[in-house]
């Protein structure tokens, strides 16, 4: 799960990072006010969508005035940002983050990731402040500094000084730095996160250190316990029919194809999209039943599938295993009729009772084209849609 | 002989009482597996169709012998439960439950470093060696004793594996679910060598998926080390950037993870590349030559 700048920001505030004061608005009327709380003087006005590179596409505005910030304010809300991160359908600006200004003396880049390889979080700090650190990792590794974290033992102080110094920080912000540095840590462990991103990270000229940016995402496993991160959930931010899918369990992703796929399991879901493609077609997703495809899933797996107009024919994978195969088949049954399948819809089950699962959807008097493997099923589904 | 589990294998079951523990503790009973225990606090003294409940599993070992331990403790608990079995020093601890949250496990494999056990999973199917031994929720029926290992980051991928190679009268020496969650105990690495170090074990089919470079590092390792044929299949190869495809690991992040980088350092270890999931059986039985 994601979270908008000015969320992450108060996260990090309670847990001691240095943020600059800042008021959230939803209307050029709301962001005049804020602007002339923060004292009237020159601020921020930054649009509030769920992906970066806002600042090259135009969602950051300096204002001088409160008059000014209610300007940018009312260009913003309401239109559609287009960034390299959004996607050429863009994000609809629903908010804005009115912030004081700051004199710039650098910018630097401090993240936090859980890397895969040391199975540790790990802090990483660049002197390269501003950049996407995809580039710098790329460009000019050598300037990315890391520090790995021991859970058992927290960030470190040394931790802190090693970084600090590695940037070149000047000798009387070091400390300044490793208590940002522990409070993001803080910040992140505290809160389950995935990511945390403080880019820039920057040293104003009288000497301080501000996270100008912040990002933050959440292990999805672990809002269970984090009610206060819940409640941050923009839904509006994300893919509607992703949304309607997390309803019911059911793991859902679009795509840009025209066959649409249920599958149970992430694997074979994946798999089955790879196939389509192998015979020369594109899936319209990736969806994932779970393991118990009772009939309300299956129903509303169809119901999402078939909401993209796109889709001009479905193919069922389900490798029964512990699920009995006649279970599932009476699920498909049911649901196709319920939604009134209209278009071609290809059957491939395997597992136990495979065999009156069968006789069950040929006994249906639907339209289902039966396929005997993985591979069957896909030439079929791909002829079915003539493509 | 097989790898990591075998007919003498002792199992108990740590959330016995659940219902995800009781479908598949009968399961694996009636597959052969010896299932000698149960753990679940607060219900110890009573048993499960004749299998005994402890509420501590340092009490399931002491009175049971029991050397492996299958975890279907619900996500919030489920941490907690390994570094019981752990401390316990049950020798394999295999944990089923899918969703624990990433830092808990981070926790777990910092419990584990120095310890006796090994952990295989989360969000895994389990270990099985076909005749002998099913710890997990894998269908045992479509499995066949033979020379053929297979090592997953899937569940249900695996068992079309599986059901490939039965299909094409090619047997298995031990399938091995690592799952599909950024965090495990054993990886690739572990399960190949043990595979290379088991006389049973003629070829190896590896099953990877997008997200991580464990396939990398398991590339490198087949290069340096492994003699037998080795054939690979990456699922994800149509799966777009940055997002994450059902597994918690399964995601291309910062353009890392790629389907295929994977498949090209498979190529270069002189792995059988698997291009189409429909022929997983075939590429291997192709490779064995």
């Amino acid at each position: 799960m994601n979270i908008h700048e000015y969320q992450a920001k108060e996260i990090l505030r309670k847990n001691g990072v240095a943020v600059l004061d800042g008021r959230v608005a939803t209307t050029p009327d709301e962001a005049e006010a804020a602007a002339q709380e923060l004292g009237g003087g020159l601020c921020v006005v930054k649009a509030q969508i769920h992906a970066g590179g806002r600042g090259k596409a135009g969602g950051v505005k300096l204002a001088k005035t409160p008059q000014e910030a209610r300007e940018y304010a009312a260009a913003l809300l309401g239109t559609t940002l287009v960034t390299h991160q959004t996607g050429p359908e863009g994000k609809e600006v629903q908010k804005v983050f009115v912030e004081q200004g700051c004199d710039i003396d650098q910018e630097f880049y401090l993240g936090m990731v859980i890397d895969r390889a040391t199975a540790r979080v790990t802090m990483m700090a660049s002197s390269e402040g501003g950049v996407e650190i995809e580039e710098v990792a790329e460009r000019s590794p050598e300037k990315i500094l890391r520090a790995t974290i021991d859970p058992a033992v927290g960030f470190g102080a040394f931790q802190g000084r090693q970084l600090a110094y590695g940037l070149g920080l000047p000798k009387d912000t070091v400390n300044k730095a490793v208590a940002f540095m522990r409070g993001l840590y803080k910040a992140f462990s505290e809160s389950d996160a995935s990511m945390a991103e403080i880019n820039p990270l920057v040293l104003t000229k009288s000497g301080d250190l501000l996270a100008l940016d912040a990002k933050m995402g959440f292990d999805d496993n672990a809002l269970f316990r984090h009610a206060d991160i819940r409640e941050m959930r923009d839904v509006t931010e994300e893919n509607e029919k992703e949304v309607a899918a997390s309803k019911f369990d059911l793991n859902y992703i679009a795509l840009d194809g025209n066959i649409g796929c249920m599958v149970n399991g992430a694997g074979l879901a994946m798999a089955t999209m790879d196939i389509i493609k192998h015979y020369g077609a594109e899936p319209a997703n990736f969806l994932d039943v779970g393991g118990g495809a009772t009939t309300e899933k299956v129903t509303e797996a169809f119901k999402i599938i078939l909401s993209d107009e796109n889709v001009k024919g479905v193919l069922v994978n389900i490798f029964g295993g512990i699920m009995r195969c006649d279970v599932v088949a009476n699920g498909v049954v049911e649901a196709a009729k319920q939604v009134n399948l209209s278009v071609p819809l290809v059957v491939r089950l395997e597992g136990t009772n495979v065999e009156l699962g069968k006789t069950i959807l040929a006994e249906s008097g639907l339209a289902i084209i039966p396929a005997d493997d993985l591979a069957d099923g896909a030439k079929k589904i791909v002829e079915a849609i003539g493509a | 002989m097989s790898i990591l589990v075998d007919k003498n294998t002792k199992v108990l079951t740590q959330g016995i009482t659940g219902s995800t523990g009781q479908l598949h503790t009968r399961g694996c009973r009636d597959y052969g597996t010896q299932m000698v225990a149960g753990v679940t606090p607060g219900r110890g003294g009573t048993d499960f169709e004749g299998i005994p409940i402890f509420n501590t599993v340092v009490e399931a070992v002491a009175e049971t012998g029991a050397n492996a331990s299958v975890i279907y403790v619900p996500p919030p608990f489920a941490a907690d439960a390994i570094m019981e079995a752990v401390d316990a020093e049950v020798e394999l601890v295999i944990c089923i439950t899918e969703g624990i949250p990433v830092l808990d496990m981070v926790r777990v494999k910092r419990y584990l470093a120095g310890k006796k056990s090994r952990l295989i999973g989360p969000n895994c199917p389990g270990v099985i060696t076909p005749g002998e031994c099913k710890i997990g929720i894998m269908p045992g029926y479509i499995h066949t004793p033979g020379a053929i290992g297979v090592v997953s980051r899937s569940g249900t991928l695996t068992y079309e594996a599986v059901h490939q190679l039965t299909q094409l009268g090619i047997g298995q020496s031990s399938c091995v679910g690592i799952g599909g969650d950024p965090v495990n105990g054993t990886g690739f690495i572990d399960v190949l060598r043990l595979f290379q170090d088991d006389p049973q074990t003629e070829g190896v089919v590896l099953i990877g998926e997008i997200g991580g470079s464990a396939e990398e590092e398991a590339a490198a390792f087949i290069k340096e080390h492994m003699t037998k044929p080795v054939a690979a299949f990456i699922a994800g190869q149509t799966a777009p950037k940055g997002k994450r495809m059902g597994h918690a690991g399964a995601i291309i992040a910062g353009g890392k993870g790629t389907a295929a980088e994977k498949v090209q350092a498979f190529r270069d270890a002189g792995v059988a590349i698997i291009s189409s999931p429909a022929e997983m059986g075939k590429t291997m039985a192709a490779a064995m030559g």
